[in-house]
């Protein structure tokens, strides 16, 4: 015992494993809010295709400069790349990705949330077009433009998370901290109006309420979070960690305000658990946390079973 | 008694499919106009275009003195609804969020509106069950609770006692007619006429892509349209009750095919059952 205390103490003494708790708990608290709402608005895939396409947006951004310098040196005669052209490819390499995941994320979310169902290809063929799409380009954009030697380390570390939560900068957590405060406000400051749009949309709007601003809201936000919780699980576990708090808290909890509260509580102490545990056991962060999440899943299912029943 | 709600030449449709045209009426402060129709005659279209979820295609239709804040609307039941985990006060509260302006949460006032509105219907022992654990009967009374806290004028219905037992039915129907003698308009579409000649005031029949009918009850009864869809006339007894139970047969044999062997087994007896009360009443 004492042996996994003094493991634990020398970790958090170094500042980059605090900065990933924190960062971790935050995402996991974001996550889990809208989760309830995507749940039940049938939206599960929504998290999975816009994970997908912050995929390919990262990778974009990863092999952007590499790009910009191989076509510079295609334009030139002598074969060199001209000295203003390196230096735009060297500040966006040293810019953080997610100033062009965020954009792109946002755009995508927008495009299949987007009010108004008339599109032409319907919903959930559209969802699967877009995070199938994006996430070819991604792979083969990472592999024609290399930006390391290691490319399926880069791409394991895109989609599972895996060390990249351990290397966040001060400058990360920061901006995981505004990010994080932003969707917890808009949440509760729209608590009740989310609430009456996800439960019918219909009569919100018949009875004037803008339903569709509301919605694209919520586009938004899932976009954010989507973008932020890139970091610690990876663009493939995302899913995961917005609806399993949500839909174990479905199990026992009956009236929507419980759930929310529950599911947040879940998240929280599942990244947690699932943080400190891949300390102490040397695995992946993303997908320890999402076995945490899992195991309360069952658990919750099988009270669920119970309390129906008596 | 001053209009409400006037429908000119109205044309309902979705892109480039035109639902039902030529929709003409009138609603009066008070009244009880029942839209009746066979399945796919636009009868939804039309509370839909009333709402102004959907533009109309040409022709107007206008609401007087009244804003969108003042309109209360009983959908029907969605797909999401069925198991959504919330409890009873929550969605009749939901009902004032209109009435919020921009404040975040709901005032005293507001809360003690949703109380009433629960008492009202009687369903204020149900505030913390969950939603998703009443049975058909009660989820309608929780919506329209939800409905009247956004209203005290106007109330859309779209089928409500769609899924619902014949007691149940009946039961609503009475609590709709308690809320209309109490001064809100009633609008309700139904494809069930019995409950129509019943209960309504006003009756618009629509057809295939047109109106068939609009104006008071006692007029319906008499228009060869009304006749048909109704009955012939009743004072020869039993030769027209039996007539009188093919035609609501013949009405609902669509739906019936749809529903089920079992399903029109209860759907015709309950035809049966509230065709005699109707004579009854009489």
């Amino acid at each position: 015992m004492s042996e996994i205390i003094d493991k634990l103490s020398l970790y958090f003494s170094y500042p980059f494993v605090r900065y990933a708790l924190i960062v971790g708990l935050l995402i996991a608290l974001c996550s889990s809010l809208l989760g309830v709402t995507l749940v039940l608005k049938r939206l599960s895939f929504i998290g999975d295709g816009l994970s997908h396409v912050a995929f390919g947006a990262m990778s974009l951004a990863a092999v952007l400069p590499v790009i910009i310098k191989e076509i510079a040196a295609g334009v030139s005669a002598s074969g060199e790349v001209p000295q203003g052209v390196r230096e735009l490819a060297d500040t966006l390499s040293k810019a953080n990705n997610n100033y062009i995941v965020l954009p792109i994320t946002l755009i995508a979310a927008i495009l299949l949330l987007r009010p108004g169902k008339n599109a032409k290809i319907k919903g959930d063929a559209a969802v699967a077009m877009i995070s199938v799409g994006s996430l070819a380009v991604g792979y083969m954009l990472m592999n024609r433009f290399p930006t390391s030697s290691n490319i399926s380390g880069d791409v394991c570390s895109t989609l599972f998370g895996s060390t990249s939560i351990l290397t966040l900068k001060e400058d990360d957590v920061r901006l995981c901290l505004i990010m994080a405060i932003v969707v917890i406000l808009i949440f509760i400051i729209f608590y009740n109006r989310i609430f009456a749009i996800t439960f019918d949309e219909n009569f919100s709007k018949a009875t004037g309420i803008k339903a569709d601003s509301y919605n694209l809201l919520i586009a938004v936000v899932t976009a954010l979070i989507i973008v932020l919780a890139m970091n610690l699980v990876g663009s493939l576990l995302i899913s995961a960690l917005i609806i399993f708090p949500s839909l174990s808290a479905m199990r026992v909890f009956r009236s929507f305000r419980s759930v929310i509260i529950c599911s947040a509580v879940i998240s929280v102490i599942c990244a947690g658990v699932g943080i400190i545990a891949s300390i102490l056991m040397s695995t992946p962060v993303g997908s320890t946390i999402v076995t945490a999440d899992i195991i309360v899943f069952f658990l919750f299912y099988i009270t669920g079973k119970i309390t129906k029943r008596a | 008694m001053a209009e409400q709600i006037v429908c000119r030449e109205a044309t309902l449709g979705y892109e480039n499919m035109t639902v039902a045209e030529g929709i003409d009426f009138t609603v009066s402060e008070g009244d009880y106009l029942c839209i009746l129709g066979e399945n796919g005659s636009g009868k939804s279209t039309l509370i839909k275009t009333i709402l102004g979820l959907k533009p109309v295609d040409s022709g107007s239709i206008d609401w007087v003195g009244l804003t969108p804040k003042e309109i209360g609307y009983l959908p029907q039941q969605t797909v999401v609804q069925k198991d959504f985990p919330a409890s009873v006060r929550e969605i009749v509260l939901s009902g004032c969020l209109s009435k919020t302006g921009f404040k975040p949460f709901y005032g005293r006032e507001l809360k003690e509106l949703a109380a009433q509105n629960m008492q009202r219907l009687g369903i204020s022992d149900l505030a913390k069950r969950c939603y998703r654990e009443l049975s058909g009967g009660q989820q309608q009374r929780v919506l329209l609770a939800r409905a009247l806290c956004a209203t005290s004028k106007v109330l859309l219905l779209d089928e409500p006692v769609t899924g619902l037992d014949p007691k149940a039915q009946n039961d609503l129907y009475e609590l709709i007619s308690e809320l209309n003698k109490s001064g809100i308009t009633i609008i309700m579409v139904s494809h069930d006429v019995n409950a129509a000649v019943r209960y309504a005031s006003h009756v618009l029949h629509m057809g295939h892509r047109r109106q068939l009918f609009f104006g008071s009850k006692e007029d319906y009864l008499q228009s060869r349209i009304g006749k048909s869809f109704i009955m012939s006339d009743s004072d020869d007894g039993e030769a027209s009750s039996v007539k009188e139970q093919s035609d609501a047969r013949a009405i609902l044999a669509p739906v019936a095919a749809a529903a089920g062997a079992a399903a029109a087994g209860a759907l015709i007896s309950g035809i049966i059952k509230t065709g005699g009360k109707r004579k009854c009443l009489r």
